[in-house]
């Protein structure tokens, strides 16, 4: 009996510990996603990738991916001041307000505000190779996510990737390319505000060929459907038979 | 006193690095050389904005290609954008580095603020009309159209203080793109003239749902009956057509009275039962029509491929699009007798540079964007209308326009009725005043909408109590100067603070050094 009571306040303690213990009036993922579209939102988050910082008439915003153990949280235009968005590094804690929006199938945090608290968390990549084109999908949007051994596909327009999603762009701009996995093709991008002209994906991008096994990295954005922003691409790891 | 004069040298030395060519690299007003120097070899940038097309970038790199073979002395580096305030924000800050692009395209709002740098931008006055290198002038390599060959109505656009700051490169109107399935479904036929009383009694009725939530209108979840994608666009129109006051031409900021209230109030009472969104809020008008969830999406002709049961373009997968029949109308009215639409649409500009040359080099180049095979192609990618009646009254414009409809690509018809709507109301467009500060003003007026649709989405009070405080937010958020003269951007203030310490650097330099020369000469 001893040894059962022992096993289950050993298993009461790991999932106390296991659970992140949020602040008073700080919101759990389930209640976020819960949370109707307009409704004001608190989270503990922490940064894991930020796109450039810019001027929105005269206010300093900056894009956030944030993630902590449950979920994925992006933050659209956060206002910040430039010496802000420096200390906002991967792995910052943050403890966010703000309201939850809906553009296009991306849900996020809008007109938001933050704080720095102590903490850090840097997600690992989760694979999700297996939920592409499945409704479960959309459960992991916005986390740091994993596509293993997937196939470069035609862009469109006879190479590997086009600037902007029709071509019309030019060296700098977003890149899109096409990968397939189990016989359906999906569109993937390099969000030139997230990783430029020059950053090592952007230039993996630009050097893949059609037919080339990928293995990637990236954000599980959402517009008008699952349309990752990808921030690392290696040759596909081909993991030798036992 | 050589330790302070030097120190006063290392000071000054650091200012004008942080401040760039202004102030002490003042540009001196740009005269025409009498002949362009053909010995030496011109690199000039041009910033260009499509509309994420792909055939309209073709047309920009063979309009480069063509020039080229016409100067071999020029050569002319593309740089594309997307977004018109992105090419402001870059522009701004390259000012301020002395490193503006050659040839800019843009809108005449921020050309002004551009202005607060002086002889940045050049004025055209003397080049419009110079013989040999002047609109259709004797020594111009190419078709250019003569002055008078360019709409005289857009021409004046780009008139800023009296001078002529820019070309017109393309203009466009908002439309009303209207499911016209849907809305006959609803029991309603199409009037010859939309009213904003129609569009709104229409769209509650299309906001109606069932117990499950479903819309009756269309059997979905999801509806947005009217949905519009410039709110700058919708407010500075509605006042327009209410004869309220909006801004002057010296500058003063008028928007804040009560005529804007009501049209907020009247926005706010149909954002409450789900009748009206923006593009802000819920993306894309063009994606909701396409859909089947809209009844009227009003955006740019400029927009026209986009919108459709067929349209050329989409950024829907093909499984969303519903079959509709649509309808192009002009943007809403208040009173259908006396119409007023808004009339927009690129225009080119010049930056100034110290060698002249480099600067007609420029100048031809802008000038070549004007000629037909430009004007018409670039024209015919969305709904633009060519901004000169060289161009225009060619048959084979006049052919472009007879054909709407033969194929969803080249001729499709949303595109060219949605180009037709400016053709047929051209005495009916309008634009504002344009003065530093405008551009501020403009964010104002869509910001005054969308911060009463985020306001009343989020269960906030709106109404008349509160608006007073909404133009309060509006006025500290966009520095909004209400005595005159409009705001001055945040980088319009460095820009001139650098200059002002600049000259404040310069003449303490020199007094040191007249007083220290004075001493040594004792």
């Amino acid at each position: 009996m001893k040894k059962i009571s022992a096993v289950i306040l050993a298993l009461v303690l790991a999932m106390v510990f296991a659970c992140p213990v949020f602040a008073e009036g700080v919101m759990t993922y389930a209640d976020y996603v819960a949370a109707e579209l307009d409704a004001e939102i608190t989270v503990e988050t922490y940064i894991q990738a930020k796109q450039g910082w810019w001027e929105n008439n005269g206010v300093g915003v900056a894009t956030f991916y944030t993630q902590n153990e449950e979920g994925a949280y992006f933050l659209y235009n956060m206002p910040c001041s430039q010496e802000e968005f420096e200390l906002l590094t991967v792995g910052t804690k943050i403890r966010v307000t703000g309201y939850k929006a809906e553009w296009a199938g991306e849900v996020e945090l809008v007109d938001a505000t933050y704080e720095i608290i102590e903490g850090e968390y840097i997600a690992e990549a989760l694979d999700v190779t297996a939920l592409l084109g499945t409704e479960e999908l959309i459960n992991y949007q916005n986390q740091f996510v994993a596509f293993k051994g997937m196939t470069v596909e035609d862009a469109g327009n006879g190479a590997a990737f086009m600037y902007n999603w029709d071509g019309s762009g030019q060296d700098g701009n977003d890149l899109y390319f096409n990968v397939s996995v189990n016989g359906a093709t999906y569109t993937f991008t390099v969000e030139s505000y997230l990783c430029g002209a020059g950053t090592e994906v952007y230039e993996a991008v630009k050097a893949l060929k059609i037919g080339d096994v990928i293995d990637m990295e990236g954000f599980l954005y959402w517009y008008e459907g699952v349309n990752p922003h990808i921030t690392a691409v290696a040759p596909a790891v081909i993991e030798a038979a036992e | 006193m050589r330790k302070y004069a030097c120190l006063l040298l290392a000071l000054l030395t650091l200012a004008m690095s942080l401040t760039g060519c202004h102030g002490v690299n003042e540009k001196k007003p740009f005269v025409v050389p009498e002949t362009f120097d053909e010995t030496k070899t011109y690199e000039i940038s041009f910033w260009a904005k499509n509309d994420t097309n792909k055939t309209q970038t073709e047309i920009y790199e063979k309009a480069i290609s063509d020039f080229e073979k016409l100067y071999p002395n020029v050569k002319v580096n593309l740089k594309l954008y997307n977004d018109y305030g992105k090419i402001y924000n870059d522009v701004i800050t390259n000012i301020t580095t002395d490193s503006t692009p050659n040839v800019c395209i843009t809108y005449p709002d921020h050309i002004a603020t551009y202005m607060a740098s002086d002889n940045c931008v050049v004025q055209l006055d003397q080049l419009l009309v110079n013989e040999k290198y002047g609109l259709g002038g004797s020594e111009v390599r190419f078709d250019a159209p003569k002055t008078s060959e360019i709409v005289p109505k857009f021409l004046s656009e780009c008139m800023i203080e009296g001078n002529y700051y820019a070309l017109p490169f393309m203009r466009s109107t908002e439309a009303v793109y209207v499911n016209k399935t849907l809305l006959e479904k609803l029991g309603y036929t199409l009037p010859e003239t939309l009213t904003w009383d129609f569009v709104w009694e229409v769209s509650e009725k299309a906001a109606i749902k069932d117990e499950n939530g479903i819309y009756l209108a269309n059997g979905q979840k999801a509806m947005i009956p009217f949905i519009y994608k410039s709110t700058d666009n919708m407010m500075i129109q509605l006042l327009k057509q209410m004869n309220a006051p909006y801004s002057s031409e010296d500058g003063s900021i008028l928007i804040f009275n009560d005529t804007t209230r009501d049209v907020l109030l009247e926005i706010a009472d149909h954002v409450r039962t789900d009748a009206f969104s923006t593009f802000t809020r819920s993306s894309y008008p063009a994606n909701h029509l396409n859909a089947g969830r809209c009844v009227f999406a009003v955006d740019s002709t400029a927009g026209a491929t986009w919108m459709g049961s067929h349209a050329p373009l989409s950024d829907i997968p093909p499984e969303d699009f519903v079959e509709f029949e649509t309808v192009v109308y002009p943007v809403p009215q208040v009173n259908p007798d006396e119409p007023y639409m808004i009339s927009q649409g690129p225009s080119v500009c010049v930056f100034n540079k110290d060698d002249p040359n480099e600067v007609l080099a420029s100048w031809l180049f802008t000038q070549f964007l004007l000629t037909n095979e430009v004007q018409l192609a670039y024209s015919a990618t969305e709904g633009y209308v060519p901004v000169t009646l060289k161009a225009q009254e060619t048959d084979e414009y006049r052919d472009y326009l007879s054909r709407a409809g033969e194929d969803d690509n080249y001729y499709y018809d949303i595109k060219i009725n949605a180009a037709k709507i400016l053709l047929d109301n051209l005495e009916h467009t309008f634009v504002t005043p344009v003065f530093n500060g405008s551009a501020s003003l403009r964010n104002t007026a869509g910001q005054l909408i969308e911060t009463v649709v985020k306001n009343v989405k989020r269960k906030k009070v709106v109404n008349e109590e509160t608006i007073p405080q909404i133009y309060d937010e509006m006025i500290a958020m966009y520095r909004l100067n209400m005595d005159k003269g409009g705001p001055l951007p945040k980088t319009a203030v460095l820009l001139l603070s650098g200059i002002a310490l600049v000259w404040v650097l310069i003449g303490l330099y020199a007094g040191i050094n007249f007083l220290y020369t004075k001493r040594k000469a004792k």
